[in-house]
């Protein structure tokens, strides 16, 4: 297959373009971070991004969905990621979508999919316990109580955790911290008794939370996919997610250049634009370079995802390359724009504060590097 | 059965039977490759067969014109020769500058008779070129050469030296840029003309490099006459040609195939661990963040192929698979030596086979200077793709 975009994704990509400059620019995260917004997003922009389709993405067409693939879904999170537009996209519409997809019944797709779709349902992940993206480390526990199932322990860096109506949470239900046999994964809704939502501030005036649950006790319909083979089960979709996480940091890294690029083409110093001098035009040759290096390798697996490749190497390579180059772009932006760069007032200070907060989530440059040696077998 | 399907099967046929057995086994450097040309000693019958037999058939231009000594093969037909030679490993039957920098250069510019003159003789190996591009005073800034092509009516009288040129003393002809005329831009006044090494006041000097080897070579011109039947392109207007043959040796540079993956010869070298991995786990780590660049990296030739057939025009993202594919190799044989620590630094003996992890270590330090440094391609990008004033 081409490794280009075909027509209708072209049209797609040109669309998402569009849509997210005029109705989510950058402006519009600036506004939710200064007035503290209690959503964290838009729900004007939800409903209107739902109706574009854009919530469904993964989804199947009989589940409401528009079935654009991996390709369609990263195509849209590279829009987002020039914009740094906030929605619960990712978190809903991208890993919850993804997870559902690969482990749930066919009735609980039937239930939760079409809403996913239609956005009148967020469903969050809950899957990190500690600073670092280790799902086999899990430790939170369900234990088998009467018809269901009690949760006690406790989840970090939840994506779009505070705004959620309900949770995809991975519970151990055999076995120890460490063994990836062993993990199951429950939905449970907001508001259930001994659920503790906090919300986190984080660098990115984004929607993160931490769960606390306290012996939350849900019904034996909601263990979603195997009992005890949920690593296995959901590796595949957390890999789908972790190349669109990948194409958004991709649109960040572009964006950086793009503006970076312009602002050294008007800045004026010792008499001239200081786009003429040869030590920065060569840094902004590089990172050129590496982002477009960096966009075949998220096309590349962006397609295996879609037609059967070996999603797990492609996943690693695409979120290690991505990570590399959005903490290179993003520095050198910052660097390349001088004093104005390090200003709240310039907006190109947003771009390094969600970049580094996607390299964190579902597994950093360096988790992703060991993953990449390991599927190559060294 | 597709009209495709039928030449894959013939094809696969055709190179079990015609393909010799020692020529399926990996090369080991430019040794082993089979150069051709009036003063090229073949290796082996082998090698010589080898490359007779696909030179009969055209394959070793697989998709120029049969007319010149071509395989008149389709881009898709290519494909699938390429592909055959892969599963059997065959090394190709001939390396050669011929074709990939000369050649189509003059499928592009040439006339009829000059690429019926001298495209089958490359094909067929008997001559072998080389290029007459750099001096001493023109490296980074080519576009200063001062070798000077006097005006006599039907010829020209040319005086200069020329600087790197790979393969002089080996070479039978040399495609040059000289100067016709020195008023107006330096661009301007620059003709591409081809003549024969062995006339009258060509002389080349061999120039030892820091890996031990000589590859290059110092040319001189002296009052050397040159056929203005030789000129290719028009008069004064060389630098087109000149430009467009360097955009083919960038892409070509860049993209040298497939090495050994990194990984597999540190676990050659180094074995594994009970769990599977490298036991050097901070080398491990640099070999992973280098084979996710070389990796990214294959995909972006891949990606710059189809742009290019889906009518994207290439232009100056060759200087970034330049710049970036040389780059790579660089730190992939600085990789290689760390991976073989004090074994890999060794400069002679057989064990060492001669000293080639080292020395091949080296070569590669020139490739992000011959064929336009890193820089000047990082300057190229500066100014055509990325828009920045000069």
């Amino acid at each position: 297959m081409a490794l280009i975009l075909n027509e209708e994704q072209q049209l797609l990509k040109e669309s998402a373009d569009g849509f997210f400059a005029e109705k989510a620019p950058i402006s519009q995260l600036r506004e939710l971070r200064d007035s503290r917004s209690e959503t964290g997003f838009s729900e004007a922009l939800w409903n209107e991004m739902a109706e574009m389709g854009f919530a469904g993405l993964l989804v199947d067409e009989d589940n409401g969905g528009t079935d654009f693939g991996v390709m369609g879904a990263g195509i849209v999170a590279e829009a987002m990621g020039r914009t740094l537009s906030a929605s619960p996209y990712l978190a809903s519409g991208v890993i919850s979508a993804s997870v559902i997809k690969a482990a749930a019944s066919d009735a609980q797709k039937a239930n939760l999919l079409p809403a996913i779709a239609s956005g009148e349902k967020i469903i969050a992940l809950a899957i990190d316990e500690n600073a670092h993206h280790r799902p086999e480390s899990t430790a939170l526990k369900a234990t088998a109580d009467g018809d269901g199932y009690v949760l006690s322990g406790m989840k970090t860096f939840v994506c779009d955790g505070h705004v959620a109506d309900a949770y995809l949470v991975l519970a151990r239900t055999s076995g120890a911290p460490g063994d990836t046999s062993g993990l199951s994964v429950f939905l449970v809704e907001k508001g259930a008794g001994g659920l503790i939502v906090d919300r986190t501030v984080m660098t990115d005036s984004r929607n993160w939370a931490k769960l606390t649950f306290e012996g939350v006790r849900v019904g034996a319909d909601a263990l979603v996919g195997p009992l005890d083979g949920a690593f296995d089960a959901i590796e595949p979709a957390l890999d789908r997610a972790r190349i669109i996480v990948a194409a958004e940091l991709l649109g960040i890294a572009q964006e950086c250049l793009d503006r970076t690029v312009e602002y050294l083409r008007e800045r004026k110093q010792f008499g001239t634009v200081i786009g003429s001098f040869q030590g920065l035009q060569h840094r902004a040759s590089h990172l050129f370079s590496e982002i477009e290096v960096t966009r075949s390798a998220v096309l590349k697996a962006m397609q295996a995802a879609d037609t059967g490749g070996d999603v797990r190497w492609f996943a690693s390579l695409a979120k290690a390359k991505a990570c590399k180059t959005a903490e290179l772009a993003t520095n050198e932006a910052i660097q390349m724009h001088g004093g104005i760069g390090m200003t709240d007032e310039f907006d190109i200070g947003f771009f390094i504060k969600r970049a580094r907060i996607l390299q964190t989530f579902l597994g950093d440059f360096n988790y992703h590097a060991d993953r990449f040696a390991a599927c190559s077998s060294y | 059965m597709t009209d495709l399907e039928t030449f894959r099967s013939e094809t696969r046929a055709w190179l079990e039977e015609n393909c010799p057995a020692s020529m399926r086994t990996p090369m080991r450097g430019d040794d082993d490759a089979c150069w051709g040309g009036r003063k090229f000693k073949f290796a082996s019958d082998d090698q010589k067969t080898w490359l007779d037999r696909m030179a009969s058939r055209g394959w070793t231009v697989p998709t120029w014109p049969t007319e010149y000594g071509g395989g008149g093969l389709s881009k898709d037909e290519a494909k699938i020769l390429a592909a055959e030679m892969r599963r059997i490993k065959a090394r190709s039957p001939l390396t050669s500058f011929g074709i990939w920098m000369l050649g189509p250069a003059l499928l592009k510019f040439g006339t009829h008779e000059q690429k019926l003159e001298h495209l089958p003789k490359i094909a067929r190996g008997e001559i072998r070129w080389c290029q007459g591009y750099s001096e001493p005073n023109a490296g980074s800034d080519l576009a200063s050469l001062a070798t000077k092509a006097e005006d006599q009516g039907d010829h020209w009288i040319v005086n200069g030296q020329k600087v790197w040129t790979s393969y002089a003393d080996q070479a039978d002809w040399i495609f040059c840029l000289v100067r016709t005329d020195n008023t107006g831009t330096k661009h301007h006044g620059i003709s591409f003309v081809l003549f024969d090494m062995e006339s009258e006041g060509v002389s080349t000097k061999p120039i030892k490099l820091i890996s031990g080897n000589s590859p290059f070579c110092e040319t001189f011109f002296d009052d050397v006459k040159v056929l203005k039947s030789n000129l290719v392109g028009e008069e004064n207007k060389g630098w087109t040609i000149a430009k467009y043959l360097l955009t083919h040796e960038r892409t070509g540079i860049s993209d040298m195939g497939m090495p050994t993956p990194l990984n597999m010869l540190a676990k050659d070298k180094l074995g594994t661990n009970e769990d599977g991995k490298l036991p050097e786990s901070m080398l491990r780590h640099q070999i992973a963040e280098h084979e996710i660049d070389a990796a990214s990296f294959v995909f972006t030739l891949e990606r710059a192929k189809d742009e290019a057939k889906a009518g994207g025009d290439m232009g100056a993202f060759s200087s970034m698979l330049k710049y970036y594919g040389t780059e790579l190799n660089k730190q992939r044989h600085e990789l290689i030596v760390k991976t073989n620590g004090s074994d890999g630094l060794e400069w002679e003996g057989q064990y060492s086979n001669e000293g080639d992890i080292a020395r091949s270590w080296l070569r590669t330090k020139a490739n992000s200077i011959e064929g336009g440094t890193s820089e000047v391609q990082l300057n190229i990008i500066s100014k055509r793709i990325l828009d920045l004033p000069a």
